[in-house]
């Protein structure tokens, strides 16, 4: 049979958001891969610049649903560091709570979803009925299910009672039992076993070159680790381990994830039952004084960059955004040639795809035919020429 | 004149179309049911695949401009048709099939692997990548299940000394014990069933997360309707094929007791086959053909060799 | 690592006898923890019209207006006239707002509050801007 190109995506059932991948198949077999993005861009950026800074906290929120939590505390990070605030340590703890909280919730449901490619229906329905203890939990703590906003500029905004961080150990304890559970049947389950090892394989090596991140690069025995290489929040206090697993495919990042929930649950059983006493917030004015700054946070998908330029007035100057997913994105023709179709989905399902967060801008300039990133001035030259062509004039 | 009616009431009516349809529905009920029951949510209610049935004739049909229409009409109409020829030759209310006659047996089998040329075909006519693609797993998926199906029955066979279904069916009504000698290949012919039936683990042609629809791809409204209809006739034939040739039929029972054994025992059969799709993921179409190979086609063999140094001594 | 075929079936038949754990959502109340950010409601008895709610909201979704009565002015014994509190009004237009309760946080006088409301689905656009008098 000659070979067909296939498009996988932007509408595909197995795909949660939209992304075109463009296979060349050779019967089952994948030849190669193009992976093309900026199906989900929003101009979040920016929107960014024309908000105040609390107004600020609510839209990167909304960036992603799952790591909203994740995006706000990176650009909180970076907002005090330019404003020099010193947050008390009880709003830090507050803050790790949520954030593991919130890893637990996503790597459940990833779960569920890889289980649910794989066509292995009745895992996909046990783990999101789990999923609703966690949500319970979140509801309890913030006031909502999802996009919490918990966070502000100087601390948190709710506080923590005891009956709260009792009922929270009680649904924790029932999620450890179910956890445990489901490491033995994602390691001892045949079918499932049969469609996960030795598929996707990413060497060491290649995930070094290619700058994997997250769960993907820990299952290829690659030990990285925001939470341990930069410590921010509470980190340096807790005990945890880092889990890598060796086996280079998508059976080592499924066992990554399951081992990450049980070690985010003991991290919340330490400092609920140690919580330090004071204040959740100071008080930050409304003007950010000149400075830039970079944080780093670990999202339940790898590392998050935020760089922020402030100047002094009530608006950010500049805001970026580097989600994981996009790194992990670079590995991804690599892992998918020389495997077959079926493979391809569960493949796509292991780096946790979170498109969302993934897209800002590529300009590309068909005449000379490459592709080039404009930064602010030259776009802004570029928007003012092309409407100028079109006869309608900015004063 | 009841000569000339008994023919279109046995197609048509009993146990003919209107029976299995009406008779499918109602597992294809249970089957939803209780796969929700064994996921602890609530499932759908009793009405739910009369009322797909009906919303799906009720659409519009968008037939590709390169599609061979004649064939895209039709193909669903073959496959209901091979499908109604095979539940005359099985025993339905007593252990005496409508038709029978020595190499019935060989006849019901070539008819079974009519469905799965007209979902090959159905793929291939459409002319879409992910038709082609679903297509070709069909195919591919045949090698994997069709020899271990006929070597399961083949085992049986040689234990009652006949090639015809009714006559294996008052064997094992005779030697009751026989039935827990023949289990291997009772085993085999059910998991080559789940793959003929294109049911989780091997339900990798109609895949929704990997093609989209697999050989299904194009079809939509009435000839949907009729392929899906198909599939789940194909269920409750397969059922009471498996009834006949592993646990012996009706029994001794004839009239409405035979007939009511009958739905009960092709319930049980139809429950095993709820119990796989629960309890397994979907395997790749390559590792379907190996697995069949490396385990279900042994056991067959062995399950021959059995029968024929039982039958011997 | 050891292979068992069928793992999750014991336990998928133990579901058998167990209820769905499903809730019948409309014909059942949903069940909602305490400090649920819902609805907005306002107090205009301790509204100062400072405006930093509108400041602060991510939506443009709230909006203080003078209210068309005013509290008739009161003479005091010596014939003076006492300062009297001026009211204000709120619209809240409940399909921009996307309760985070920053106004709520940011209000001096304490005079916005969540309630726990959440059904608030219309057909009509119109009746999603509420007017608090």
């Amino acid at each position: 049979m000659s070979k067909i190109q296939i498009p996988l995506g932007p509408q595909h059932p197995a795909l949660k958001e939209p992304e075109n991948f463009a296979l060349v198949l050779d019967g089952e077999m994948i030849v190669d891969a193009t992976v093309n993005i900026g199906y989900n861009h929003r101009g979040v950026e920016k929107a960014l610049e024309n908000r105040n800074y609390i107004q600020d906290i609510y839209l990167i929120e909304r960036i992603c649903g799952i790591c909203s939590h994740s995006h706000v505390s990176c650009y909180i990070n970076a907002v005090e560091e330019i404003a020099k605030v010193d947050v008390p340590q009880r709003a830090k703890a507050i803050r790790t709570i949520v954030g593991e909280l919130e890893r637990i919730h996503s790597h459940l449901l990833w779960l569920g979803v890889a289980a649910f490619e794989l066509g292995y229906d009745t895992l996909f329905m046990y783990t999101w009925r789990d999923r609703e203890q966690v949500l319970d939990c979140l509801e309890l703590l913030t006031g909502n299910r999802v996009n919490y906003g918990i966070n502000t500029i100087g601390g948190v905004r709710r506080d923590i009672t005891k009956e709260q961080a009792d009922e929270i150990l009680k649904k924790i304890k029932y999620l450890h039992e179910r956890t445990s559970y489901y490491v033995g049947v994602v390691t001892e389950e045949p079918t499932f076993l049969a469609r996960t090892q030795n598929v996707g394989k990413l060497p060491k090596n290649v995930a070094l070159e290619l700058n994997a991140v997250g769960p993907t690069a820990r299952a290829s025995g690659i030990e990285i680790d925001v939470r341990k290489d930069n410590p921010y929040f509470i980190y340096d206090q807790l005990d945890f381990k880092v889990i890598t697993y060796n086996s280079e495919d998508v059976f080592g990042r499924a066992v990554v994830r399951v081992l990450e929930i049980i070690e985010s649950i003991k991290m919340i059983e330490q400092i609920l039952k140690n919580l330090p006493e004071g204040p959740v917030s100071v008080k930050v004015g409304w003007k950010i004084g000149p400075g830039e700054a970079v944080s780093r946070y670990e999202a339940p998908r790898g590392e998050d960059i935020h760089y922020v330029k402030a100047n002094g007035t009530e608006y950010p100057e500049r805001v970026k955004v580097r989600a994981p997913t996009l790194a992990n994105f670079q590995s991804l023709p690599y892992c998918l040639k020389n495997g077959y179709l079926a493979d391809a989905i569960i493949t796509i399902a292991a780096i946790d795809p979170c498109m969302s967060c993934t897209d800002r801008a590529i300009v590309y300039d068909i005449k000379k035919g490459k592709k080039e990133v404009f930064d602010w001035e030259e776009l802004r030259k570029y928007s003012i020429e092309f409407y100028r062509r079109k006869g309608i004039k900015f004063s | 004149m009841m000569d000339a009616i008994m023919p279109v009431i046995y197609i048509a009516i009993f146990p003919g179309f209107l029976f299995l349809a009406i008779y499918s529905t109602l597992i294809q009920w249970i089957d939803r049911k209780l796969t929700a029951v064994m996921h602890n949510r609530v499932g759908p209610p009793i009405y739910q695949p009369i009322a797909d049935f009906i919303k799906l004739i009720s659409k519009e049909v968008i037939i590709p401009d390169n599609a061979d229409v004649l064939m895209f009409k039709s193909l669903p109409y073959i496959a209901i048709a091979s499908i109604l020829v095979v539940i005359l030759m099985v025993p339905v209310y007593s252990n005496d099939a409508i038709i029978k006659f020595s190499g019935d047996l060989i006849v019901v089998i070539y008819l079974l692997t009519i469905p799965t040329v007209t979902f090959f075909l159905a793929g291939w006519s459409s002319t879409s990548p992910y038709s082609t693609i679903g297509s070709m797993r069909v195919m591919t998926q045949l090698f994997g299940y069709e020899v271990p199906l006929f070597l399961s029955v083949a085992g049986p066979c040689i234990l009652a000394g006949s090639w015809s279904v009714s006559d294996i069916a008052k064997y094992f009504t005779e030697h009751p014990s026989m039935i827990l000698v023949n289990i291997p290949s009772f085993i085999a012919a059910l998991l080559a069933s789940q793959g003929k039936l294109e049911r989780v683990p091997f339900d990798a042609p109609h895949a929704k997360n990997e093609v989209v629809g697999g050989q299904f791809t194009e079809y939509s409204g009435r000839p949907l309707a009729m392929f899906l209809l198909s599939i789940d006739i194909e269920m409750v034939v397969l059922a009471s094929l498996i009834n006949a040739i592993f646990l012996g039929g009706v029994f001794n029972f004839t009239g409405m007791i035979g007939f009511l054994l009958f739905l009960i025992k092709t319930t049980f059969v139809c429950l095993i086959f709820i119990l796989f799709k629960v309890a397994m993921a979907r395997v790749r179409v390559d590792q379907v053909v190996k697995f069949s190979w490396k385990y279900l086609v042994p056991l067959s063999i062995f399950q021959i060799l059995l029968n024929l140094y039982i039958k011997l001594k | 690592m050891a292979k068992k075929p069928l793992r999750i079936l014991p336990e998928a038949i133990k579901y058998l006898s167990k209820d769905p754990a499903t809730s019948k959502y409309p014909f059942e109340k949903a069940k909602v923890y305490p400090n649920f950010r819902g609805r907005i409601v306002f107090d205009s008895e301790k509204c100062i019209g400072c405006k930093m709610c509108m400041r602060v909201c991510p939506s443009k979704a709230i909006e203080i207006i003078l209210s068309d009565e005013q509290p008739s002015p009161q003479t005091g014994p010596d014939g003076n006239p006492i300062p009297v509190k001026k009211k204000f009004d709120c619209i809240m237009n409940l399909d921009r707002c996307i309760y985070c309760a920053q106004c709520v946080d940011i209000c001096p006088k304490k005079a916005l509050k969540s309630s726990e409301d959440f059904e608030l689905a219309q057909l009509d656009r119109k009746k999603l801007k509420l007017h608090y008098k």
